[in-house]
């Protein structure tokens, strides 16, 4: 097992540094530069000024010097400096780091927990009322866009209902401490939650119930009922059980995309996050950033991938971890 | 007939006297929006929209300007001009304190005009290039000794065109990197108390303000809400009380500004005058062609884009300068909607139906949907048009290296067209690089010696003959098609009062507003 994760671990390095370079690549072949973007913002510029500000990104350098500087900087765990922020770009992904694995983590935690709980219903009552009404919502969830649906809970529980807050990370200027902000905070968090792990839960509903139904069918499970035992029982031990395994799979992918994948729901609900940075840091070419996000991302999905495949050791222990 | 008119009189009195008896009140918060998130509030550094908007409370300038643009005291509190327009003596206000406390003189003028400013901004650097010298005879006197009379000077003082940077913290540093760009020390109404990077920014007043009693309110708070939609319901909801201009899409602006309690004022963008065109790459045939440009300016439906697309905000521009801004005078060619002229113009040269590029400006719904409507209205005269959309960074790089056909831009003319007008149309002016000068490329000797002329007249009655040859000159060539004066509403609870007071509106009136009770 030590072998296996060291042996992996090297490989990520390794595939992480592709990574690296391939986006430092991508993103200067993308037209304009930071410098030019931030003349445009101003509203005024001469050569002079945008010379001053190439010169102190470091951008008047040859690309391969700029690209030898920056993945130098990257082994020795250093991101930089964002042009733009004027603040070291590790600061500023940690500053908003918090934020959205506060959001993916519960949005993946609820469309997990959901998901399965509501598959595997689904598979127990199959072809029933309540099975129906479940696939059908999970179908829905599956097909909707995200944003909008997420306009549609703000229109509803927002506008409408007036129950929940529609956009922020919390109250600002209540000035809130302990455990007030605590609330305040899940509070706020409930709609960009639900509505990020919907998309997933209704993925999870589905696999789960086919997967189950699958196993149904096989001998062993017509043993088990043979013995005699409880539905309840084999439900939970003998089919789930065996049916989670491309969950698990599932579950990896998703956790994956814990760091970057929340984009739109960021946006839409000025949820202060990594998505959000990333996004401002594309459109202002303010490449240190962008490829600080990049890397952080590339480093959690590899991360997330390895974790995902110790697991299924233990989800089933026929399979064999090896290097 | 008495009785019944003395009902409305009754009223009328009654309202204006309550208008007038209401006294401001002070304390409150007030939540507004800023979009997108400023990199810095520093206004010495970077001077964009929404740096403006927070930084305007922090740093100022030595004047502010009414609505018809004239001169009013800031920092300093009189001034004189000589007869010959060429000495300008500033009178600065006394006891007035930087946020850490030391006094602020003429010796922190004298640096930032002659040293900071000059090093770090652009527009700077332009208008210094018409003084002499700036001196301070003593603590309270500043005087700017001109080469020629440059009227336009007395425009140029503004807190984001000359904002006033503390010498004590600058000097002898790097003023890039000095640790008080991230909390810019300023002499202004507000404090930069904490800034949240991707929530909010929040401002709390200076107790020191050298005017007694203001600002009245207590605290701003600037909040990042990066989509549109979401900046519309936080002021459904109440969570924001202000909307500055450009902050929520044109087609939800009826439905806000219908709402109980929301009003509306479309007040305090004079300074800026945004004006938007499309450049037209006179490098390149057809547009090459007077009458081809023309012919463009025909065909399209100008007062269609306002009603529509702009929901009756805005005005249909005549020409190069804004009717907002002095000097602007409506002589020469006008360009009515009228297709069968364009057609006969296009005619006329012998266009052979070369299909152009269209470039839209990528800020937002809006902008798309006017690129449509022009595209539209250009196809139906017989030019076809492809548009190729892009991002901010793409459409800079695209417009400054000259890649385009036609391309929607807007830009501010800053109080005066020898500042903000003139860049546009001298040859001088062309080079690649930079997306406000000449872009189009149009290059008329007749045009830049008037310019020139005009900018440095004395007095101002005969810069306005100049600048009225000018402008029939430009409407006859008509080297960039002319648009709309844009319009960016405030919307904002009726409670706040007084909240537009001078000519760059938000950014620097909120010391005189308060909240109603």
């Amino acid at each position: 097992m030590p072998r296996f994760i060291v042996g992996r671990l090297a490989r990520a390095a390794l595939i992480l540094l592709v990574i690296t370079i391939a986006n430092f690549c991508l993103i200067h072949a993308a037209p304009g530069d930071p410098a030019a973007v931030m003349a445009g913002e101003a509203g005024d510029a001469d050569p002079e000024f945008l010379e001053q500000l190439r010169q102190r990104f470091g951008l008047d350098k040859p690309f391969h010097v700029q690209l030898w500087v920056y993945v130098s900087h990257v082994a020795r765990l250093d991101l930089g400096f964002s042009y733009r922020q004027q603040l070291p770009v590790l600061d500023l992904i940690l500053d908003r780091l918090p934020a959205t694995l506060l959001l993916s983590m519960s949005a993946f935690a609820v469309s997990l927990a959901l998901g399965v709980l509501a598959g595997a219903l689904a598979a127990a009552r199959q072809g029933r009322f309540s099975d129906t009404l479940i696939s059908l919502f999970a179908l829905i969830f599956y097909a909707t866009p995200l944003f909008w649906l997420a306009l549609m809970a703000v229109l509803l529980f927002s506008i409408q209902l007036g129950w929940l807050p529609g956009f922020g990370y919390e109250s600002v200027g209540a000035g809130y401490v302990g455990f007030a902000r605590a609330l305040d905070i899940a509070h706020h968090l409930v709609l960009p939650a639900m509505t990020l792990g919907l998309f997933f839960m209704a993925v999870y509903v589905r696999m789960t119930r086919a997967s189950m139904l699958e196993v149904s069918q096989m001998d062993f499970v017509k043993t088990a009922k043979a013995k005699g035992l409880r539905p309840g029982v084999i439900q939970r031990r003998h089919v789930l059980r065996n049916a989670l395994l491309p969950v698990v799979t599932l579950a990896g992918l998703q956790a994956g995309q814990l760091v970057g994948g929340a984009v739109l729901i960021e946006t839409v609900f000025a949820w202060p996050g990594i998505g959000r940075l990333m996004f401002e840091a594309l459109s202002q070419r303010d490449y240190n950033l962008l490829l600080g996000v990049f890397v952080v991302s590339a480093a959690m999905v590899l991360l997330f991938n390895l974790i995902t495949d110790v697991l299924y050791r233990f989800v089933d222990p026929r399979i064999r971890v090896t290097s | 007939m008495r009785r019944l008119l003395s009902i409305p009189l009754a009223l009328t009195l009654s309202l204006t006297a309550s208008a007038v008896l209401a006294e401001p009140v002070s304390g409150g918060k007030l939540d507004l929006i800023v979009q997108p998130e400023p990199p810095s509030v520093m206004l010495g550094m970077i001077t964009n929209g929404p740096a403006i908007l927070v930084g305007g409370n922090i740093t100022e300038g030595l004047l502010r300007y009414d609505e018809k643009l004239n001169p009013e005291p800031s920092l300093a509190k009189s001034w004189t001009v000589s007869e010959d327009g060429l000495t300008y003596t500033f009178k600065l206000e006394e006891g007035v304190k930087w946020h850490d406390g030391k006094p602020m003189t003429a010796a922190d003028v004298l640096f930032s005009a002659n040293d900071y400013l000059l090093k770090m901004q652009p527009r700077h650097r332009n208008l210094m290039s018409h003084v002499e010298s700036v001196t301070a005879p003593d603590d309270y006197t500043i005087v700017f000794k001109l080469k020629e009379p440059f009227e336009a000077f007395i425009r140029g003082l503004a807190f984001y065109t000359m904002p006033i940077i503390p010498k004590h913290i600058y000097e002898g540093t790097d003023y890039t990197t000095n640790p008080a760009n991230e909390k810019p020390i300023g002499t202004g109404p507000y404090k930069l108390a904490e800034w949240k990077r991707g929530s909010y920014i929040k401002l709390v007043k200076n107790e020191d303000y050298y005017i007694p009693g203001k600002p009245y309110i207590d605290e701003l708070y600037y909040h990042v809400i990066p989509d549109g939609a979401s900046r519309a319901v936080a002021f459904e909801t109440g969570n924001v009380a202000v909307l500055p201009g450009g902050s929520v899409e044109n087609f939800d602006i009826p439905r806000l500004a219908e709402l109980p309690n929301s009003c509306i004022t479309e007040k305090g963008w004079e300074y800026f005058a945004p004006l938007s065109w499309m450049w037209l790459n006179n490098r390149t045939a057809p547009m090459d062609n007077p009458k081809f440009r023309q012919a463009i300016m025909y065909a399209m439906d100008r007062e269609f884009a306002k009603d529509v697309i702009w929901n009756g905000y805005g005005k249909v521009s005549t020409g190069p300068i804004s009717s907002k801004i002095p000097f602007y005078s409506d002589t020469g060619a006008s360009y009515p909607y009228d297709p069968a002229k364009a057609k006969a113009l296009l005619e006329e040269i012998g266009y052979d139906g070369k299909p152009l590029r269209l470039l839209p400006l990528p800020y937002g719904e809006t902008w798309q949907r006017w690129a449509e409507a022009v595209k539209q209205n250009l196809a139906q005269v017989g030019i076809p048009v492809e548009i190729e959309s892009t991002d901010v960074a793409g459409w800079n790089q695209k417009t400054s290296q000259w890649d385009y056909d036609i391309a929607f831009t807007y830009l501010y003319q800053n109080g005066d067209p020898a500042i903000g007008v003139g860049r546009n149309y001298k040859s001088s002016q062309i080079s690649k690089g930079n997306p406000f000068n000449n872009v189009e490329g149009y290059s008329n000797p007749e045009v830049d010696k008037l310019f020139e002329e005009a900018a440095i007249a004395f007095p101002a009655s005969k810069r306005q003959e100049l600048y009225n040859e000018v402008q029939a000159k430009l409407r006859q060539d008509v080297p960039v098609a002319w648009l709309l004066e844009l319009s960016f509403p405030t919307i904002y609870n009726c409670k706040v009062e007084n909240l537009v007071s001078t000519a760059s509106g938000l950014p620097n009136s909120i010391r005189d507003a308060w909240i109603k009770p």
